[in-house]
């Protein structure tokens, strides 16, 4: 978390790594794919992908609908990419291992901890952050929800908990209150805030729906 | 922030196989696991090879004559929600369901399931134990609440996996592929106890990996669940689990599986609960020595000895189910 610590982008910074990272011309595996039949008794798979230790290498990730190409090193969580490199700070440091949910995106629609997903292996994906969720000036549902049921107390795992609510409903759209308790598990409030946070989700089912 | 390591992303298993040569790389298959023992400090890495562009290890596959194929990268949450999984392999799907969080589930893969490390506090936490070569398993003498109860020794983690269990319930065999080639193994025989060597859980040879897992059709009559026991209803690690699949022919049983998860540093089977209930029909009686045959042998720490009464309450239970069929 500490900043003096983050890579030092400066003096690992030896330009895109071409060799083999054909991200920078395409996106993921449509790019690699068209580059491989170009060239005439290629093998029948493209070669690997490579990033050098501490160097800095092009990813195109997809943020909330938006195609970004950022310089990554291989060892970059998306969290960091997120909030340092993308200024996307909606999305929350916690634990950084995977237990409390506060990093919580979707990518390609499904709920994943950014902090235990390295930025490279979300090359050519479609990643949605709490950003992604509002709808012009207005909040989308579930951040409608939450706001309307008092569904946290300090507000920090609020974001992780919307998104997970966000790819609960996804997979879910009706979901009952056990169905919420599972769903939400991978995602603590250390205020306790728990019985709001599970009705809110139940609400923005509804929302989601039309409902009120 | 990781210390740095290279990365690379192969399109094929052969290509993997060549970059795994490379002395300190290691696989990143969900890298759920992966990072978080890089973060703790448990190994290092010099070049992460990640699987996630090897498109024919993603399947799960119910194949014509009943078996199940499942590639090494199908998620934990692709399997929890597979219709032929849940309707003919319910342990499998029962197991998938609970294991980690949903967003663990989303990323975690079978394969990392079954390699992933364990979470022995001492191996994770900076102990010079003996799993990762020192002299001393800390857990002796130390808070062991969680440990193992059976097959321990030179050192007392758990296994940590809920789909092996389950796996090994329903006789699933896996495929593994290195540079000495390939080879299918009983589940069973995956798997090492510390008196075989305390340092690994499996016996993947270096740059070896798992390439999947084939499950048989089960026989007919054949019912089987996976139950985890966790200190919370959220998130958690099993304290203990078992996974069963009981064969029932005329009121009597053909043929039954019992794995537990959460008591000995590999799935436990077994074997000798299995031989009892055959031919048997599932009275109280038989229950009750069921029951108790499940725990002999087993060898609690200080403050695991919880686990006992555990393991014979989740006999109990299973065998309840199993005759109410």
């Amino acid at each position: 978390m500490s900043h003096d610590e983050q890579g030092k982008p400066a003096a690992t910074a030896t330009g895109v790594s071409r060799r083999g990272f054909i991200t920078s011309v395409g996106s993921g595996a449509i790019g690699v794919a068209a580059a491989g039949a170009l060239v005439k008794g290629a093998p029948p798979s493209p070669p690997p992908d490579t990033l050098k230790a501490g160097d800095l290498s092009a990813v195109t990730i997809t943020v909330n609908g938006r195609r970004h190409q950022v310089l990554v090193e291989a060892r970059w969580s998306l969290l960091y990419v997120l909030r340092d490199r993308l200024g996307l700070t909606g999305t929350k440091i916690g634990c950084e291992r995977g237990e409390c949910g506060a990093c919580t995106v979707l990518i390609d629609g499904k709920a994943r901890y950014a902090c235990m997903t390295l930025a490279v292996e979300a090359d050519g994906h479609e990643v949605t952050t709490v950003e992604g969720l509002m709808q012009g000036e207005e909040l989308g549902p579930v951040q409608q929800a939450f706001a309307e049921d008092d569904a946290f107390q300090c507000g920090y795992c609020t974001p992780g908990q919307v998104m997970a609510a966000e790819g609960l409903l996804r997979e879910n759209p009706s979901p009952t209150i056990e169905d919420v308790r599972h769903g939400m598990a991978g995602n603590i409030c250390r205020c306790g805030a728990y019985a709001h946070i599970f009705t809110a989700v139940v609400k923005a089912a509804d929302l989601k729906r039309g409902g009120r | 922030m990781l210390r740095t390591f290279a990365y690379v992303r192969p399109g094929s298993v052969g290509e993997a196989l060549e970059q795994l040569e490379e002395r300190g790389a290691r696989v990143h298959a969900g890298g759920t696991d992966l990072l978080g023992c890089l973060r703790d400090g448990v190994f290092e890495a010099s070049k992460v090879v990640s699987l996630s562009r090897i498109g024919e290890l993603r399947g799960i596959t119910a194949a014509p004559d009943g078996e199940l194929r499942i590639g090494a990268m199908a998620t934990i949450a692709a399997l929890a929600a597979h219709p032929a999984v849940k309707e003919r392999f319910t342990a499998l799907s029962d197991a998938a369901s609970v294991v980690a969080s949903p967003q663990l589930r989303n990323q975690g893969t079978l394969g990392g399931n079954l390699c992933q490390r364990p979470r022995c506090w001492y191996y994770r936490g900076g102990y010079d134990c003996v799993r990762k070569g020192g002299e001393t398993c800390y857990a002796i003498g130390g808070e062991n609440q969680y440990h193992a109860i059976f097959g321990g020794g030179a050192c007392w983690i758990v296994h940590p996996s809920d789909t092996a269990p389950a796996l090994m319930a329903l006789d699933a065999r896996v495929r593994l592929v290195g540079p000495k080639g390939a080879r299918v193994l009983p589940l069973e025989k995956f798997y090492l106890l510390p008196d075989d060597d305390a340092t690994k859980e499996t016996v993947l040879e270096p740059g070896e990996i798992v390439l999947g897992v084939q499950v048989p059709p089960p026989a007919k009559g054949t019912r089987s669940a996976y139950r985890k026991v966790r200190a919370r209803g959220s998130w958690d690690f099993a304290m203990a689990g078992l996974a069963w699949a009981i064969a029932m022919d005329d009121g009597r049983v053909a043929d039954a599986r019992l794995v537990l998860s959460g008591v000995a540093p590999a799935p436990w089977r077994l074997h000798a609960v299995e031989k009892l209930l055959i031919r048997q029909r599932l009275d109280a009686k038989t229950v009750a020595r069921a029951a108790a045959a499940a725990v002999v042998g087993a060898k609690p720490l200080e403050q695991n000895a919880y686990k006992v009464p555990l393991v014979r309450g989740l006999v109990e239970d299973a065998l309840g189910a199993a005759s109410r069929a």
